[in-house]
């Protein structure tokens, strides 16, 4: 038998796609796929809802560990910044998935592909980071943030995804580093990843790998000409040496808040004038209101001498 | 379907790779049989667009390098450290192609000696060739042909269990240009919409194993073979 390319193409798609007669779901379409799976949208018969399943393409015992860990990790985390887990199987074929929230959105950087002011997109970043900080007071470092693992939804509202990396610092449960995830491994993704991530060592990953990733992601969503204080913000997150970026996220979310507001920002030290132009901005209206009376008193005191 | 076939990576015959390599003659040709099925394509592709060969002279240099991989044991000389096993298969070509080349001129000069690359040298060309569309086409034959034979295994195995109507439904759904719904598939065969759905995807489950089966087949080690199967089932090609 002589397949085409289009029914080879056609073949691929067959053997993946989940056979859920024996669930409670019913396949509605593909929502994406990544290196370890593929996210399907199914419809829930029982519940009359649409949600998204998470499944690995092949049967291999590491890549479930890491399934199963996943939803482990997203159900100790409840916070609307981070998409909530429903429900972990395995289907008859041995392949192993978890049910989660279906978001109907686009990627950060699918939804960043459309004008959007930056103040706009800050906005974004603060929610990113928000979720991030939860996760790190729950002792979980996400070791994975990029613009493709963050949704952002029809209202805006912003979910952290991809928690398969996921590092569970000591003492926030029983979650035990997935198989692939341990000492010496690599983790991450190029570009995104703190130095002491490409160097291979998990042990001396903590949160800062974090705050490093996000300042990757506050550079990319400030893009090029960039204000001097935001530029200030981003290089000290992505400071080589953790002792040097902010201690944690919350600090640097705070300095981005300060940014938006219009206040002084600890990482970047302005000049007299800076700062003199920075205030008069901020406080723009109240100065406006102050010379528009002083003009109008003046123009009062010419006309009358009083 | 027993349990374990289920839970872990599918029981299989022995690897062909190892069957090439067997003193008993048998194996070896069902080891010769089962790599050239799934090479053949691959192969004759790359000598048409890598080599710029006719018709003809592919089909005999493939002909020629399935008869090395035997005679010459070349598999035995594969390094799993090195490269991956279809990027030395490509080298093994190029080698095969370079001596033919060579003898070729050598006996338009009257001369007829025997010239051997050695394939440590070819290895040199890997990269070179990582970017050239023959590698493409290469991989995209090779899963071609796992397809194929996939798909002959399943229609032999329905046959023997006399449920070809499965396959039919397969063919019917799969790979027709543009999918019928259940209810046109249920009336086309005369029968149920579930049972519709409930053979599709047993059959699926079939060729799902089927594919896994030669995979397993014609790799050499276990993190090839999850490495294959993660590259064939996932969203990128192999």
């Amino acid at each position: 038998m002589t397949l085409d390319d289009r029914a080879v193409a056609r073949l691929r798609r067959a053997v993946r796609e989940p056979d859920l007669a024996q669930t409670k779901y019913r396949l509605a379409g593909v929502a994406g796929s990544g290196g370890m799976g593929t996210v399907y949208v199914v419809e829930d018969v029982e519940l009359r809802r649409r949600v998204a399943l998470k499944i690995l393409d092949v049967v291999d015992p590491d890549l479930e560990a890491r399934l199963r860990r996943e939803a482990r990790v997203l159900a100790c985390l409840e916070h609307p910044g981070i998409v909530p887990v429903h429900d972990v199987g395995t289907l008859p074929d041995g392949r192993a998935y978890y049910t989660m929230k279906w978001v109907q959105g686009d990627r950060l950087d699918r939804y960043l592909s459309r004008p959007i002011a930056l103040g706009d997109r800050l906005r974004l970043f603060l929610r990113i980071a928000e979720a991030v900080a939860f996760a790190h007071a729950h002792g979980v470092v996400h070791r994975d943030l990029k613009p493709e693992n963050v949704m952002v939804g029809p209202f805006g509202e912003v979910l952290v995804l991809d928690w398969g990396l996921a590092k569970v610092l000591d003492g926030a449960g029983e979650l035990a580093p997935a198989p692939g995830t341990e000492e010496s491994a690599v983790l991450g993704t190029p570009g995104f990843m703190s130095p002491e991530q490409q160097a291979g060592g998990s042990a001396n990953v903590d949160a800062r790998a974090d705050v490093y990733s996000l300042g990757v992601v506050l550079q990319w969503l400030a893009g090029p000409g960039a204000p001097a204080a935001l530029g200030a913000i981003s290089r000290k997150s992505m400071a080589p040496r953790p002792d040097d970026r902010y201690p944690a996220v919350a600090t640097l979310a705070a300095d981005v808040a300060r940014f938006v507001d219009g206040a002084n920002v600890s990482a970047h030290a302005e000049s007299a004038a800076h700062r003199l132009l920075r205030v008069a901005k901020r406080h723009r209206v109240a100065i406006g209101i102050v010379v528009a009376y002083l003009a109008g008193r003046a123009l009062i005191f010419l006309s009358t001498g009083r | 379907m027993d349990e374990q076939r289920v839970r872990h990576f599918p029981l299989t015959r022995d690897s062909a790779l190892a069957a090439l390599r067997s003193g008993d003659v048998a194996e070896r040709a069902r080891g010769l049989e089962t790599f050239s099925s799934a090479y053949w394509g691959p192969v004759y592709s790359y000598l048409r667009l890598r080599w710029h060969r006719s018709h003809d002279e592919a089909a005999d240099l493939a002909q020629e390098f399935f008869a090395d991989v035997v005679q010459k044991e070349l598999l035995a000389r594969f390094d799993a450290t090195r490269a991956r096993f279809r990027t030395y298969l490509r080298v093994c070509i190029d080698g095969l192609v370079a001596n033919h080349d060579k003898a070729a001129l050598r006996q338009k000069r009257g001369g007829a000696t025997a010239v051997h690359v050695e394939l440590d040298e070819a290895r040199g060309e890997m990269e070179r060739l990582a970017t050239e569309p023959a590698e493409a086409a290469f991989e995209r034959e090779w899963t071609r042909s796992v397809f194929s034979m996939a798909l002959r295994r399943l229609r032999a195995d329905c046959e023997a269990a006399g449920k070809l109507q499965h396959y039919a439904l397969l063919e019917g759904y799969d790979l027709a240009e543009e999918r019928p719904t259940y209810a046109e598939l249920s009336r086309q065969f005369g029968i149920s919409v579930s049972d519709v759905t409930n053979r599709l995807f047993r059959v699926r489950r079939q060729l799902r194993d089927a594919v896994l089966d030669i995979l397993r087949e014609l790799t050499a080690t276990e993190e090839e073979f999850r490495e294959e199967a993660r590259a064939l089932f996932g969203d990128r090609a192999p």
